[in-house]
């Protein structure tokens, strides 16, 4: 049987539209020097961290190799530091496993994204479509989106007024959370006069600019205690990569996310959606709230506008802390969704706590309208 | 930002990536590639295990794993436009001034829609179902913008 894994702290900077009077390394070490007060772990060779687990992206940080700028920051000198380049969710998973496999006791796990050092977000995600066949055509991130927004409101029958709701209800919960973005609350009204970014996407139907920094710290069951008294286990994880091609996928369900769920509540010991509390459903925009919660099997298939109709995200405790919507970066929202799902099962979270939460679902994903997604069951 | 931190010796510099590439198109994207510039053909393959013909053209069937090098099959230069959106931010890596439509179109003969750009109609006027045509570029890329366009036609 192998070991069970705890997420035993964690650290955050303040998810903000433009951190400029600090470098990537300097927002980790607010992280990383957060996480050693709390825990007072070591570097011991011995005893102490042996390994760093860091998620950038090379792309938003404009250096390849983006880990090799830090790992003095992480305490990575002379240990094992490996870099996980999609979704700072599967760093978890990796982080995870190392603990699992018994190749590890302490896993440091830690994530950066400057959304805002580039001129354009939009040039970056560019990037990540190859070069013959798709990215000339100027395909990004956002149009990807408008894509998969059109084909998954069609099929589901959301409105603009579904949207609407959805970002309202993003920024009046993140209003709770004290390291959620700043931004201004706003009406369906707005939402609706918001300018046409990629029909039909709208400018407050996409999360903004957003830069952060996150850090936790992993230990096997045998040491937990060692370094908390309130530690949230992780037990399952799942990840699925759908087609590149977006004409390859159905847009409007994900397959890739069912079948990372699946993995995911098979790992847990059989759960399902029914048995989860919490939510935390990596949205980069307002349509992906419900078609997510289709895919990890909260929401029967095509059934996102009934669901939002009948207050399913209230009921069901999805995205409590207003999701990545109301602003991560990008390559970190799915590991915002665990670190929310973390201070819940500790009771932690304060005016935004779902009461006797036991089991709780985060979900990220990577590339352009949901390619790869991530799934991770944690417990407390 | 924090109310509290301290901003001085906070300087910021202007930098830039910028690095040419040369990328090989694979044989069977090379393939698909120089039939387009050359024929005005657009190439696709078949699995015949799963029956699909993917535009565009690829070695392997990740569904299958079928090798499909010798699989080719040419698909029509008309289809239909089954999805859209309007690009309406400017930006530098986009094609065209905005706003311009992004179309997902699938040919005649394939199973999987390609995205492209519509144009020859506004914006607004744009619709599911449509009947578009390939408009072929004068000048050649090597790449996908082979064709210019894709244009409204008769059904």
């Amino acid at each position: 049987m192998a070991r069970r894994v705890a997420i035993c702290a964690a650290a955050q900077i303040r998810n903000e539209a433009n951190i400029w009077y600090q470098r990537f390394q300097g927002m980790l070490l607010e992280c990383f020097e957060s996480l050693v007060d709390q825990t007072g772990l070591t570097f011991d060779m011995e005893t102490g961290v042996r390994n760093v687990v860091t998620c950038s992206d090379d792309v938003f940080d404009a250096r390849t190799i983006s880990d090799n700028g830090m790992t003095d920051v992480v305490g990575a000198h002379y240990r094992g530091e490996e870099k996980m380049a999609q979704d700072g969710l599967n760093g978890l998973g990796y982080a995870m496993a190392a603990i699992m496999s018994g190749h590890d006791d302490l896993v440091l796990l830690l994530g950066h994204c400057k959304e805002s050092q580039s001129e354009s977000r939009h040039m970056c995600t560019n990037l990540a479509f190859e070069p013959f066949f798709t990215r000339p055509l100027g395909l990004d991130f956002l149009s990807a989106g408008g894509l998969q927004a059109r084909a998954y409101m069609t099929r589901a029958g959301l409105t603009e007024d579904h949207l609407a709701e959805v970002v309202v209800r993003s920024r009046r919960l993140a209003a709770a959370n004290p390291f959620a973005r700043e931004n201004a609350a706003v009406t369906h009204q707005a939402v609706a006069a918001s300018p046409l970014l990629a029909d039909p996407l709208r400018e407050l139907h996409y999360y903004p600019v957003t830069d952060w920094a996150v850090g936790m710290l992993l230990c096997c069951e045998e040491r937990a205690h060692e370094f908390t008294d309130k530690p949230v286990w992780l037990t399952g994880f799942g990840s699925s990569m759908d087609s590149y091609y977006l004409g390859e996928r159905d847009l409007a369900f994900s397959t890739a996310l069912q079948q990372a769920s699946q993995r995911a509540f098979k790992m847990a010991g059989g759960v399902d959606a029914r048995d989860v509390g919490l939510f935390e459903l990596n949205d980069a925009a307002a349509y992906q709230m419900p078609l997510w919660a289709e895919g990890v099997g909260l929401v029967p298939p095509g059934d996102g506008a009934r669901w939002l109709d009948a207050d399913g995200p209230d009921r069901h405790q999805v995205n409590r802390s207003g999701g990545m919507l109301n602003g991560n970066p990008l390559m970190l929202g799915g590991l915002a969704r665990a670190l929310e799902a973390f201070y819940q099962l500790r009771g932690e979270a304060g005016d935004r706590q779902v009461d006797g939460l036991e089991r709780a679902l985060a979900h990220g994903t990577t590339g352009p309208a949901g390619q790869h997604h991530a799934v991770l069951i944690m417990e407390n | 930002m924090q109310s509290d931190f301290d901003t001085s010796d906070c300087y910021t510099i202007e930098g830039k990536l910028a690095l040419p590439y040369t990328y090989f198109a694979g044989r069977v994207g090379s393939r698909f590639i120089t039939t387009l510039r050359d024929q005005h053909k657009i190439m696709g393959v078949r699995c015949a295990a799963c029956d699909t013909v993917f535009v565009p053209p690829r070695q392997t069937c990740e569904r299958c794993l079928g090798d499909l090098t010798d699989s080719w099959c040419e698909v029509g230069s008309r289809g239909r436009v089954v999805n859209f959106t309007v690009v309406r931010y400017p930006d530098r890596h986009l094609p065209r001034p905005v706003p311009f439509v992004l179309a997902m179109i699938l040919l005649e003969g394939a199973d999987t829609p390609i995205v492209h750009l519509l144009e020859g109609i506004p914006p607004e006027q744009v619709a599911v179902d449509m009947a578009v045509e390939a408009v072929f570029a004068e000048t050649t890329t090597n790449t996908i913008r082979d064709i210019d366009h894709f244009k409204p036609c008769d059904a």
